[in-house]
Order: C-alpha cells, then sequence, then structure tokens
C-alpha cells in the first residue's frame, strides 16, 4: 500500500480560532491524508519540533490573530535551523493579499484566505506533495 | 422538527393549495433549509401553531414569559444602544477610535483587547511577540486604561469589555479610572463578558482550570452586587459558540446552559438568585437565516424565563429577563465582493431588531481582511442608524408574533434546546460535558456539515460558490497596525515598572495570593493591585501558581 501524506496543522500564536483548522483537518483525513493536529497555542519552536518528530511532508498554519507576518518566518526560520528543509509550508487565515505575497517570497507554499474550499487546498497538496524529492532543498 | 410537507392538515383551502403547489412543481435544484440546516415547509398555517396558549407562551411585552421583549414600551421609549466594538493598537489610537465614533452618534462604548492581554500575558512576555495591538488595544497596566478613557465620562456612558479570563482585573481597572475620575463605583454602568464557559468550548481563551474560573467569576458577581450594583457581571455569550459552526439550536442551547451553570454556581456560593440574577446579560449572534434568527432570540427569553422563575425559583421579575446584545456574523462575510457584507450585515441587522435586541454591533465590510478602517465602521454604524430611522422596523413592538411561521419555529427551538438540556444533564452537566469534548465535538460536526453543503452546492454563497466575478480586483482601505506599536507599548510598561511603588506592588500581590488561596473574594486585594500598577501578567502569574493552568483536551 502506498504510504499516505503526512500533514502537520498547527495553529501558533495566541489565537483560539479553531473552527478552519478543524474543518480542514476533518476534510484531509476524509481525502486521504494522515492528519495530525497540534491543538492551540503552540510555540514556532513546539510545531517545528513536531512536524520533524512526526516525519510529515507538510505543515499547515491557521492564524486568524493578524500576528501571521511574525509567525510564518518564525516557522520557517526555525524549519531551516532543523534541516526540515523539504517540508512544505503552507497556511491560511486572516491575511492580506499583499502579505500573501511576501510570505510566499519568503518561501511559504501557498495560503488560502476566507472563501477557499477544503477541495482547493486537497488539490494542492495533491499536486505539490508527490513533486517534491526526498533531501530536496524547498524553503 | 418540520420535516416534509404537512398532508393532514385540515385548515380552509389547505388541501387545494398542496394539490396546486404540487402540480406546479419545485426547483430540484434548491434546498429549502436554513443556515443552521433545518428543513422549511413550504407553507405554515394556524395548524402548526394549534397548541399555543397565548398567555401561556407568548403574552405581552415586558411581561411574563417575555416571548414579546423584555419592555413594554420597547424602541418606542428608547432605540436599541448602538455599540460598535473597538480597539486596536496602542492605548491612545483606540481612545481617538472611541471619540470618533462618540462623535458619530454610537451611544454606548465597546473596548476589544489584544489577545496578550486576553490572555493574561504582558507586552514584553516571549508569548506576546507579534501580537501586541494586534487584533484589539493593549492593556498592561492602569495606566494604558486611564489612556483609553482619557475626556469621557464614565459617570455618563455604558461600556462593554469583551473580555473573560482575566476579566476582573480589567473590570478592577476600570472601577480605579473612573474612581480617579471622581465617578464612584455605584455609578458606573457597563458590561463584562466574563464569560468562562462559552471559552471552554467555543473561543478557546483560557488560563485557569473551570473550578477556579467560576470562583473568580461568583466572587466578582458578588463584588458587584455590593459595589457596581449597575454592572451587568456576565454577558451569557452565543456569539462565540456560532461563530465556532453552532447552529442556531445549538448556540441557543449551549449558551442558556452555560447561564443556567452560572447561575447553579453563585447559588452554590451562598447568594441569593434575585440579588445576581437582574445583573446577568447574553450576548447572541444574528446569523443570515433572517426567520430563524428571530425565532431564536424569542425562545431564548422565554426559556430563560421559565427556567428562572420555576427551576430557580427566581421571585424578582428583572431575574426573569432575557436581556441581550446581538452582534451579526462575522463568519457569514466573504473576502470575495466585500462590498455585499454590507447587505449581509444590514439584513442579520435587522433581525437582531425584531428579535428585540436590547443592543447591536454591526460588523464591517472588510472584517475578512483585517481590523476595519474608519469609512467601513463608519458605514455599519449608519446601517443600525438607516434602521432605526428610515425603516419603520421599530414603531412596532414585536412585528412578528402571531406569524405561523415564527410563532412555529420559535416552538421549535425552545424544544430543541430542551432537549439539549437534557441531553447535557445526563452527561453530567455543563463542566462534565467539557471535559469529555461534547459541546466542541457538536461544534466541530456542524461547522464541517456546513463546509460541505457549500462545496456540494446544496448551499449557495454569493461570490463564493456561485455569482462569482472572475476578474475581482478587491479595492478597500485595509487598517494596518504598525509595528512600532509593539515596541512602544513595552517601552511604556517599562517606565511604568520604573516609577511605580515597587515594594507596594509585592504587598498586594502577596495579599491577593493569600485570599486566592484562603477562598475569601479575591476582588479587593485585586483593586489593591492595580491602583498601585501591578502588571496584569504580575496578577495571572500569581493567580497561576494557587490554581494551575488549563490544557484543552485533545478531541481530533
Amino acid at each position: 500500500m502506498e504510504r499516505k501524506y503526512r500533514i502537520l496543522l498547527a495553529k501558533p500564536g495566541l489565537d483560539g480560532h479553531d473552527r478552519g483548522i478543524k474543518v480542514i483537518a476533518a476534510a484531509l483525513r476524509d481525502a486521504g491524508f494522515e492528519v495530525i493536529y497540534t491543538g492551540l497555542r503552540q510555540t514556532p519552536e513546539q510545531i517545528v519540533s513536531a512536524a520533524v518528530q512526526e516525519d510529515v511532508d507538510a505543515v499547515g498554519l491557521s492564524i486568524l490573530s493578524g500576528a501571521h507576518m511574525t509567525l510564518f518566518p518564525l516557522v520557517l526560520e526555525n524549519l531551516r535551523k532543523q534541516g526540515a528543509v523539504n517540508i512544505l509550508l503552507f497556511g491560511g487565515g486572516i491575511i492580506a493579499k499583499s502579505e500573501e505575497n511576501d510570505l510566499k517570497k519568503m518561501g511559504v507554499g501557498e495560503i488560502f484566505t476566507p472563501g477557499a474550499s477544503t477541495q482547493e487546498i486537497i488539490d494542492y497538496l495533491n499536486l505539490a506533495l508527490p513533486k517534491i524529492k526526498k533531501d530536496e532543498k524547498i524553503i | 422538527m418540520s420535516k416534509s410537507i404537512d398532508k393532514k392538515n385540515k385548515v380552509s383551502g389547505y388541501s387545494k393549495w398542496l394539490e396546486e403547489y404540487e402540480k406546479s412543481g419545485t426547483s430540484k435544484d434548491r434546498k429549502f433549509m436554513t443556515t443552521s440546516s433545518r428543513p422549511i415547509k413550504p407553507l405554515y398555517t394556524p395548524e402548526d401553531v394549534s397548541g399555543i396558549d397565548f398567555e401561556r407562551d407568548i403574552g405581552q411585552p415586558g411581561q411574563y414569559p417575555y416571548t414579546r421583549g423584555v419592555h413594554a414600551s420597547m424602541y418606542r421609549k428608547k432605540i436599541w444602544t448602538m455599540r460598535q466594538f473597538s480597539g486596536f493598537g496602542a492605548p491612545k489610537q483606540t481612545n481617538e477610535r472611541l471619540h470618533f465614533l462618540l462623535s458619530r452618534g454610537q451611544m454606548g462604548l465597546s473596548v476589544a483587547f489584544d489577545l496578550p492581554t486576553l490572555m493574561g500575558y504582558d507586552s514584553d512576555s516571549p508569548r506576546s511577540f507579534g501580537e501586541v495591538g494586534v487584533c484589539g488595544v493593549a492593556v498592561d497596566t492602569l495606566k494604558d486604561m486611564e489612556t483609553i478613557f482619557d475626556g469621557i465620562d464614565l459617570g455618563a456612558i455604558s461600556t462593554s469589555m469583551t473580555i473573560n479570563c482575566t476579566s476582573t482585573i480589567l473590570l478592577a481597572m476600570y472601577i480605579a479610572v473612573a474612581e480617579k475620575n471622581g465617578v464612584p463605583s455605584k455609578k458606573l454602568t457597563g458590561t463584562l463578558q466574563n464569560d468562562i464557559l462559552k471559552e471552554y468550548i467555543a473561543q478557546k481563551e483560557w488560563i485557569y482550570p473551570p473550578e477556579p474560573s467560576i470562583r473568580l467569576i461568583t466572587d466578582m458577581m458578588a463584588f458587584c452586587a455590593d459595589n457596581v450594583p449597575k454592572w451587568n457581571t456576565i454577558s451569557i455569550s452565543g456569539y462565540h459558540i456560532r461563530e465556532a459552526g453552532a447552529t442556531a439550536a445549538q448556540e441557543l442551547a449551549f449558551t442558556l446552559a452555560d447561564g443556567f451553570a452560572y447561575v447553579e454556581a453563585a447559588i452554590k456560593a451562598g447568594m441569593d438568585v434575585d440579588t445576581f440574577a437582574p445583573r446577568l446579560s447574553h450576548f447572541f449572534n444574528s446569523h443570515l437565516d433572517f426567520f430563524e434568527e428571530i425565532a431564536k432570540y424569542r425562545a431564548a427569553r422565554r426559556i430563560w424565563a421559565r427556567h428562572m422563575k420555576g427551576k430557580y425559583k427566581a421571585k424578582d421579575p428583572r431575574s426573569w429577563l432575557m436581556r441581550f446584545h446581538t452582534q451579526t456574523a462575522g463568519c457569514s462575510l466573504t473576502a470575495q465582493q466585500p462590498e455585499n457584507n454590507i447587505v449581509r450585515t444590514a439584513i442579520q441587522a435587522l433581525a437582531g431588531v425584531l428579535g428585540g435586541t436590547q443592543s447591536l454591533h454591526t460588523n464591517s465590510m472588510d472584517e475578512t481582511y483585517a481590523l476595519p478602517s474608519e469609512k467601513a465602521v463608519k458605514i455599519a454604524l449608519r446601517t443600525q442608524q438607516l434602521l432605526a430611522f428610515e425603516t419603520g422596523t421599530a414603531n412596532t413592538i414585536d412585528p412578528l408574533a402571531g406569524s405561523y411561521f415564527v410563532e412555529s419555529l420559535t416552538n421549535d427551538l425552545e424544544r430543541e434546546a430542551e432537549e439539549y438540556f437534557n441531553e447535557i444533564e445526563k452527561r453530567g452537566g455543563v463542566l462534565k460535558c467539557i471535559e469529555q469534548g461534547y459541546f466542541q465535538r457538536e461544534i466541530a460536526e456542524a461547522a464541517y456539515r456546513y463546509q460541505k453543503e457549500i462545496e456540494a452546492n446544496d448551499r449557495i454563497i454569493v461570490g463564493i460558490n456561485d455569482f462569482t466575478d472572475n476578474d475581482e480586483q478587491v479595492e478597500i482601505p485595509i487598517l494596518k497596525i504598525d509595528e512600532q506599536v509593539e515596541k512602544e507599548q513595552i517601552a511604556s510598561l517599562n517606565e511604568v515598572k520604573a516609577s511605580r511603588d515597587n515594594d507596594r506592588v509585592k504587598t498586594t500581590l502577596a495579599a491577593l495570593k493569600k485570599a486566592a488561596q484562603d477562598g475569601t473574594n479575591h476582588m479587593p486585594p485585586l483593586l489593591d493591585c492595580v491602583k498601585c500598577y501591578t502588571t496584569e501578567e504580575e496578577i495571572t502569574s500569581v493567580l497561576t501558581e494557587v490554581f494551575g493552568t488549563y490544557t484543552e483536551p485533545p478531541l481530533i
């Protein structure tokens, strides 16, 4: 049997709005991914160490508090520090278009904002993950 | 639940109508259901309300069971309080926004705090990095509250503060600011959200475990009964439960169950129900399903009155009244074609008004992008003024009473709420249900179902899965919080720490700790703490030493 892709979903910072991430967790599971949800209020260090420990293919962050321009870069920095440079980082939340572009330039794979369907996220992962080669540096 | 078309209805003309209705056919593409996935019949008739006893179930406004409203004159005496939730950046910026709103006809204040303040961290905590002043205003010490309310007469305006696990600290600061300005606490009016149960259920901002958290609340209720008698001590909130994905019936049932849990806790703490119940208020969402929302408010008033009088034996009619604030549904707003959000908000606001709300917040069109800009928040406020003074909808009280449909929905919602109350009791009560993740699971399931309905096109959202603009360029101004705010707030905090009497800080904190340990009311020593500029985190740290912290049971 083919190995399922493993996705770590995380809520960094102090934000407690978890409706979105729970919907996405359920949708990804129904679509055949293996989903690990960290729970609320994880520090970037905790998220990255969970990602490495669980040997995941991608990390998804959900942030509705406005702290995304601080938290995404911190997670990227920690992933690089841990040498976990072939883990895909994506995310979503209340994020303005201009910031979305800045985040992508920094190394975030994709940002999903209000109105995105779970199918778009599933399609994105199904397309992006098989392209990543072992030991390839993507962030 | 009204599931299908009633075939046996004997009302005059019904069978002829049914024949024609079935002959003419209905759209195969549309599902006739509410926002909460409740199936709706094509027609409601006297049959649907045949079990209603007017006096017992509906009555008149200002009379038990208050289905029609809590006051005899409702909006003819005083229009609802237009209260826009507001707060961002440094205290000075929020002070400017509050003055802006007041000068444009806003009638009450509602302050939003940033996440570190909501969670009990100071602006210089490593946990606060990137969050200072971002989703609300930053408050570390009394000095910040003095700035926020500078130039505002606290004796003349009511203030609502959205704060929960750190609520008693912010209330103490508010009382201290007022006292400094010569306003005695007995004159203060306003509301503290202070609803920790819905935090465990939906919004997820907590510090301590449930039991000590409830104790802080009952301390505060007892303190206010004596010292701040006009203050609404808890705003029992369904808003966040709904935003997290609950249906209308779940919002209604879980919120009122929380409310009854507070009533039971206060009675258990030795208070007489009539000393505190008149100061409890409620806070509901207004979502898109117009009639279901109106029915929800009407059912809520009736359920509250029946339980307060019947089960909790309250004798003062003021204890039976369910007064409530309404906020339009943030989760219904779309990032696509954001101007459409003005229309959504207007319809939701109208439902709140027809449901008899005491105060109202209308969301701004740009809130799926950021905190609202000045222009967007002004349109939102104008929406309320337009409803109040142009549309005529506030001229008559409870205009939808007697509607077969609305009365039938009101009954359905009351019954469904009662079924949930039974289930909650069977599971051992609200705290047990939180522990078991019962509410959290019910809500998450409803949220996922809603999303699946959208993706299957069973539910149309304009601009999302139909009527989309592919070439859309969104051009609305976005409010940005300057990163400088965090640096300046930390500098200001350091200044306060350097200039205050640090010995007094230590002594007052020790007294607070002692009260927390020995079970005496923590409010008086807490007031002493804030008055000497003890920081919020210094206070929460001491309380955490005594109470410990809460971790959510893993649920998915």
